[in-house]
């Protein structure tokens, strides 16, 4: 359920699009736009404001102390920063990496990067539980580098690196998703022109390139870390789920839900997970706007 | 600055884009690249600026050997087709990018920055981004700033390629006082041979990978040196097998030695001109004629009169079947190509050489 609700920023933050109305007469097209108008409210309505209306009703409807001592559990608080950290450590790492994957696809004319592009978007054709699974074959302590790493002192599986990988696996294609079309369409152009004035290829990627792209990069950026917080099955089949330990907010919603029936915790943890994802799209359009004159 | 370029050669795949081409480019000179779409003029130029790298020969500046020199220190300027402005940088900053990379003091830029958009007439405009000017002012903006970092030599891709019409003639006219001005060594390419005649001090013609002619436009023009450039500077007609141009055919009313006896098919008043399609005697080979609509020879000339026609301009033998008489007019590219790829795959040039003896 958390994750529904924080997948909404995918809609939210896509650019939007003019769509020009065709010239109608008048009368029929406002009508026409009513009808689409009402449409639209009512969508939002059942599937977003009434749900999350009845959440929000829900988390507080036994009291604030109530949902204080819910959130501020320390099984909680040690979700929350499990999170956190997760999600932090792989937005950091899937924009890196997300980028110079973007650069490969949309410049480097090497063969195989359509190949690429399409291995990269996989995550969001196939079912995050296949991530997951995939990843314990690979990492898990039976897997082909599992044993390996372990007896290095390094695991993997049922701990933060696998969580990490499990979560960037399904985030990255965001980014770079996000910043392909843009470099397509801007070509090199700008880029040969600070070459001719002198610029060298750092000086050309920090002045001239990153801020050509960094609309869509923050965009990319934001859809990954709404995604990051939200991711829920991968997550849960290679951490475990170890309560206090690695136990994230979407994994501590489903535990406190269906395990220990304490619904209301639930709906109060769930609350913050919302109030997080609202306050990261409020913080992208605002970011948006105060840029909306560059680009 | 001079450029001197010897024996260069690029291929695009299977494709010829410069064959075996030398030129050379005088200190100080206005210098236009004439020729086709995709016969190798914009390749010409990527590779002196060091933008795509030549299979073979060598390009030198400045008495500097700059073949593996990188673009960025070859002290070139370059304004691309489509002026490639930095569309998140105000105008002031797009042409201060080059003395901010190069961290030149604060007010060493602001000055440089005002004499220069001063120069291109874009003071009012400084804080505008590029997407709030118009074309004509893009390409000044673009201008000034490749010669913020004074450039030893301005290589200019189509400069007004993509502009409309009336900017376009102002902006060359421009162009003209502004390297008068400032007497930086300049290259320019272009496929309007009115616009090389007009501006250039010297022009290449450029066709299928090669140098056809260079010379000042008078000699160019006056001694075309093949049919190509004949054809390609302006229309022409056939007279007794020789390319001539219809202004240089003379129009007798009696023989005389070196004149060809022909019918009248039939003459046309366009404006302050005369045209006159004649029907050679014999081979039957309709020639054009222009002439003014004052000029007494054609004045009172009727279809199935008999007159006789005698060049008497620069003439080249005519090695292929007269074609429609204004053949050699390059026509305007309708989608000017925005790079060397792009140009480089237009086959437009093909249909131009067609003509053309291998």
């Amino acid at each position: 359920m958390a994750e529904a609700v924080l997948t909404t920023p995918d809609d939210a933050a896509a650019p939007a699009r003019d769509v020009a109305p065709a010239p109608r007469p008048v009368g029929e097209r406002r009508t026409g736009r009513h009808v689409v108008r009402a449409l639209v409210v009512a969508y939002v309505a059942v599937l977003v404001v009434l749900p999350v209306g009845v959440l929000v009703w829900r988390a507080f409807a036994p009291g604030l102390d109530a949902f204080v001592d819910a959130v501020t559990d320390p099984l909680s608080v040690h979700a929350f920063r499990m999170t956190a950290e997760v999600a932090l450590i792989s937005v950091a790492l899937t924009t890196v990496l997300g980028t110079i994957a973007a650069f490969l696809i949309a410049r480097s004319g090497l063969p195989g990067m359509r190949v690429l592009d399409a291995l990269l978007g996989l995550p969001v054709s196939v079912s995050p539980i296949v991530v997951g699974l995939a990843l314990i074959l690979v990492y898990g302590s039976t897997g082909w580098f599992g044993g390996a790493l372990e007896s290095a002192g390094i695991q993997v599986i049922l701990s933060v690196p696998g969580m990490v990988l499990a979560t960037m696996f399904v985030s990255m294609p965001l980014v770079t998703r996000a910043i392909v079309p843009v470099l397509a369409a801007r070509g090199t152009d700008e880029e040969q022109a600070a070459e001719s004035l002198g610029a060298s290829a750092p000086v050309r990627f920090w002045r001239i390139t990153l801020p050509g792209i960094r609309t869509a990069l923050v965009t990319g950026v934001v859809l990954a870390l709404a995604r990051s917080i939200g991711e829920y099955g991968a997550v849960l089949v290679v951490s475990g789920n170890i309560q206090g330990q690695t136990e994230t907010a979407t994994l501590r919603v489903d535990t406190l839900y269906q395990t220990l029936l304490q619904p209301d915790a639930a709906y109060a943890v769930t609350f913050v997970l919302v109030a997080v994802a609202i306050l990261t799209i409020v913080a992208t359009s605002l970011l948006r706007r105060s840029q909306g004159g560059t680009r | 600055m001079s450029i001197q370029v010897r024996g260069l050669t690029k291929r695009f795949g299977a494709f010829v884009a410069l064959d075996d081409v030398d030129v050379t480019v005088r200190s100080g000179t206005l210098t236009a690249l004439l020729g086709p779409s995709g016969g190798g003029k914009t390749t010409l130029l990527r590779v002196i600026a060091g933008l795509e790298q030549a299979d073979a020969g060598t390009v030198v500046i400045d008495d500097r050997d700059a073949t593996r020199v990188p673009a960025r220190r070859r002290d070139v300027g370059f304004v691309f087709q489509h002026y490639a402005p930095f569309g998140h940088l105000s105008v002031a900053r797009n042409v201060a990018f080059g003395l901010e990379i190069r961290k030149r003091p604060k007010a060493e830029i602001a000055a440089r920055v005002d004499e220069l958009l001063h120069l291109v007439h874009l003071e009012a405009f400084a804080d505008r981004l590029p997407s709030e000017l118009s074309g004509g002012q893009r390409q000044r903006m673009a201008l000034a700033r490749a010669l913020a970092v004074e450039p030893k030599v301005l290589l200019l891709d189509e400069p007004f390629g993509a502009l409309d019409a009336t900017v376009r003639k102002e902006l060359r006219q421009w162009l003209r006082r502004l390297h008068d001005e400032v007497h930086v060594t300049t290259v320019f390419v272009t496929h309007d041979q009115a616009e090389a005649l007009e501006v250039a001090d010297e022009i290449v013609v450029v066709n299928g990978g090669r140098v056809e002619q260079v010379g000042a436009p008078d000699d160019v023009y006056d001694r075309p040196a093949n049919e190509f450039v004949m054809r390609f500077l302006g229309p022409t007609t056939s007279l007794d097998g020789r390319l001539v141009r219809p202004h240089d055919v003379e129009v007798l009313g009696a023989a005389e030695p070196g004149a060809v006896a022909a019918e009248v098919g039939s003459l046309r008043r366009v404006g302050f001109e005369a045209r006159l399609d004649a029907r050679v005697a014999g081979s039957g080979d309709v020639v054009e004629v222009l002439g003014s609509r004052s000029d007494p020879a054609l004045r009172d000339l009727r279809a199935g009169d008999r007159v006789w026609l005698r060049a008497v301009g620069p003439t080249v033998a005519a090695a292929s079947a007269p074609r429609s008489g204004t053949g050699g007019a390059p026509e305007p590219d309708p989608s000017p190509a925005a790079d060397a790829p792009a140009d480089v795959a237009a086959s437009s040039g093909a249909s131009v050489r067609g003509g053309v003896p291998a």
